[in-house]
């Protein structure tokens, strides 16, 4: 038990910050700080270079552009990250498939996928949930039928966010129509350029377009395309949901915008004891929950996550929520000025915080919602 | 920046595990223990001294072990396990680490060694009727006369003030001269001690004119040693609770799993089953932050010992109360018997709770604080 960061680790976060606050741009940094939308070229932008640096994908196989760090690097180098307020590497390529394929992948699609993962050559969707399949993943009806050496699919994914802006798309379908619910899925990577499929947007609650439909119409997916075994799929969905959950809570995210509303909102603190109050309860539930990840990564056993990792989506995610909540209770009536413009005499802060807010309710819902957390906890980790 | 513990450490948990496991892993004889004055085992006090675990936290010089606060942690982790009535807390770590900060090298030598023998039970008497989480004293005054000190007014609630061997005392200094410590032989007060709601003891203790003796130098204010002593014990606390709340949730998920009801288990029941989820993630929370805190105390630093302590109690506060309240519902009626352990863990962390400050009282000193930093770092 020690707090201290050894003189090798404080090197290392030198170099990190040293690396976040000078090679990536500015304007996509402020982009960020300020709580904007990421145009596609500043997602790609930014990747790119981290990827040049080697810091796009560490936890990736060494041999496939990942880093040999200890758990303390890797958490270093996420905070670091985070505090420059660099956009974190593209979650459906660096925290998804590109795991999914070095792990499941043949080495023919470990080369031909991998690097352009890296560095968002290709960009990638996610094709999991269904309108009749959220938090019973397994129920999807999206088929895939054996036709020559193709597969066709035919069905309808839903919740496909940033689909587009998709280059390819992950997807599970149903191989085996008359297997068990969880034993007939399996993974296909698919061309979002195929005839056949089709992306439309939904407009969301906060009148952002950020997730959308994605429709497969007798789509042909060369066999190649198959990740893992036939019928293997639910393996894969675990693994990759497990992933997912220790990257979903961005808690170094959710602190500095605490940090943030403080500055900005510096006149409202001196007369107000009940939202100092809830600041400082804010941030110790963060400090705990920080703690908490550092101390699950160092646990987590040749990559597989650490059981506890459904506390870091739970309430992470809640926490995001409340601070988002606070946000806009301090806005107050600025808040409803989010369709204003920048003509307005009302802070961007403030106009943002309305769709912000709305927009997070998500955080509980997806990665498995935090009612599947509950379960998760209750049945894998309690014995119940 | 490490949440493990050592080999030497895992040790360390394994033998005191061993000892207390053996003397209250059976909760009836933790009911039994607290029947009678003095509210603990002696023959267990011995014991702990026997094992060095009474002296750990003292020099060597002073009869003690020299050991550092993940070991104290680690003890206290594991009285609280089986919520050990035994005053260590408040002995060893509140008054003994008082008397370690504030006490001339005689001092030292003659209370921490009898201290660390087991020869000797202190106490702190420091809350008074109307105050308390201060510290400094104001009801209870120090007169001087030449080299003679003597203390008047009434300390209570004193932690096992009744049995206690040596009291080391707070008193307001002559001419507003702040808080001084002063050590006063328990038999030389008029002392009436009682039962506390979680099976331990307290008394009041009145003085009038009793003569003291100076720990330290003589009319030093030692407002901030009393501070700095109350955050390291706060941070041990949360040790000790942390080992309650490890204990609550096993055997609340066990009797959900156990017990029957419409002719099957509780467990069936997600509506329960969920709120023992939550638990869980409560207790996660307050463990990495108990560890975090009390490697803080590890590193030293006064002003950050403080603040450590603030948040970790405010955790504790808030987990305890969740753990002890969700336990006992989700058992039911067989909670709130006496015989049955999960209510008295439930007693035990709300005295906890309320010994050094509950949770409201530190979110009121981080509220105050809140815009003096940008974004908190734990590795800072």
């Amino acid at each position: 038990m020690q707090l201290e960061l050894t003189e090798d680790e404080r090197a290392f976060r030198d170099e990190m910050r040293e690396f976040f606050t000078t090679k990536v741009p500015q304007e996509i940094r402020d982009t960020v700080a300020a709580g904007r939308e990421l145009t596609k070229d500043q997602l790609v932008e930014s990747q790119r270079t981290l990827n040049a640096a080697g810091l796009a994908v560490p936890r990736w196989p060494v041999e496939w552009g990942g880093q040999d760090w200890t758990e303390i690097q890797f958490h270093i180098w996420h905070e670091e990250m985070e505090r420059a307020f660099v956009p974190t590497p593209l979650a459906f390529n660096a925290g998804m498939i590109g795991p999914v394929i070095a792990h499941f992948g043949t080495e023919e699609q470990k080369k031909e996928f991998l690097p352009k993962t890296a560095n968002i050559d290709i960009f990638w969707s996610q094709g999991f949930s269904e309108p009749d399949a959220g938090s019973d993943l397994a129920g999807l009806r999206t088929t895939a039928v054996k036709d020559g050496d193709d597969w066709v699919v035919n069905g309808q994914k839903t919740w496909t966010t940033l689909g587009q802006y998709g280059d390819w798309i992950f997807t599970l379908v149903r191989t085996d129509p008359d297997a068990k619910k969880q034993a007939g899925i399996s993974m296909l990577l698919i061309d979002m350029e195929s005839e056949g499929l089709e992306v439309r947007p939904i407009q969301l609650i906060d009148g952002g377009h950020e997730v959308n439909e994605v429709w497969f119409e007798d789509v042909r997916v060369p066999a190649e395309n198959l990740v893992g075994e036939l019928n293997g799929g639910w393996s894969i969905a675990k693994f990759l949901l497990g992933n997912e959950r220790v990257g979903v809570a961005p808690s170094g995210i959710t602190k500095r915008v605490i940090a943030r509303v403080k500055g900005l909102a510096e006149d409202r603190f001196a007369d107000d004891p009940l939202l100092r109050a809830r600041i400082a309860e804010l941030e110790n539930e963060l400090l705990a929950l920080e703690l908490t990840t550092m101390r699950v990564a160092a646990n987590s056993v040749e990559g597989k996550p650490d059981p506890a990792s459904s506390v870091l989506k739970l309430k992470g995610s809640v926490l995001q929520q409340q601070v988002s909540e606070l946000v806009l209770d301090l806005a107050g009536p600025a808040g409803l000025a989010s369709g204003a413009g920048d003509e307005s005499d009302l802070s961007e802060w403030a106009r943002l915080a309305g769709p912000t807010y709305l927009n997070l309710r998500k955080a509980s819902i997806y990665g498995g919602s935090n009612e599947v957390q509950r379960q998760i906890i209750a049945r894998n980790i309690l014995g119940l | 920046m490490d949440f493990d513990y050592d080999d030497e450490q895992d040790a360390l948990r394994e033998a005191v595990k061993g000892l207390v496991g053996k003397a209250y892993g059976d909760y009836e004889n933790r009911r039994r223990a607290v029947q009678d004055d003095p509210g603990f085992d002696e023959k267990l006090w011995a014991q702990l001294a026997e094992m060095g675990l009474l002296g750990l936290p003292f020099a060597e010089e002073d009869g003690g072990v020299g050991a550092g606060p993940v070991e104290i942690g680690i003890v206290c982790q594991e009285l609280g396990r089986v919520i050990a009535p035994e005053p260590y807390l408040t002995s060893v770590v509140l008054a003994g680490g008082l008397v370690s900060a504030c006490g001339t090298p005689e001092q030292r030598r003659e209370l921490l060694g009898a201290l660390s023998a087991g020869e000797s039970v202190l106490a702190f008497a420091h809350d008074e009727p109307g105050r308390g989480w201060t510290a400094s004293a104001e009801s209870v005054t120090a007169a001087r006369d030449g080299d003679a000190w003597t203390l008047t007014g009434v300390k209570e609630p004193v932690p096992h003030g009744a049995r206690a061997d040596v009291l080391v005392v707070s008193a307001a200094l002559p001419e507003g001269g702040g808080t001084g410590l002063f050590m006063v032989d328990g038999a030389d007060t008029d002392r009436t001690g009682y039962p506390t709601y979680d099976g331990t003891r307290a008394a009041r203790i009145a003085f009038d004119g009793t003569a003291a003796t100076p720990l330290g130098e003589p009319g030093t204010d030692l407002t901030n040693s009393i501070s700095t002593v109350q955050d390291i014990t706060r941070v041990m606390a949360a040790n000790q609770a942390l080992g309650a709340m490890q204990y609550l949730l096993p055997t609340t998920t066990e009797y959900l799993r156990s017990r029957k009801q419409f002719g099957v288990p509780l467990s069936t029941f997600q509506a329960l089953t969920f709120r023992a989820a939550d638990m869980y993630v409560s207790l996660q929370l307050t463990r990495s932050m108990v560890d975090w805190a009390t490697m803080v105390v590890a590193k030293g630093d006064p002003v950050a010992v403080a603040d450590a302590a603030r948040r970790v109690s405010v955790q504790v506060s808030r987990a305890g109360r969740h753990l002890g309240q969700e336990a006992i519902q989700l058992h039911g009626g067989i909670a709130m018997t006496m015989e049955y352990s999960v209510g008295m863990y439930a007693a035990h962390l709300t005295a906890l709770d309320h010994l050094l400050g509950d949770g409201t009282h530190h979110l009121r000193e981080l509220a105050a604080h809140v815009t003096d930093h940008d974004a908190l770092d734990p590795l800072a």
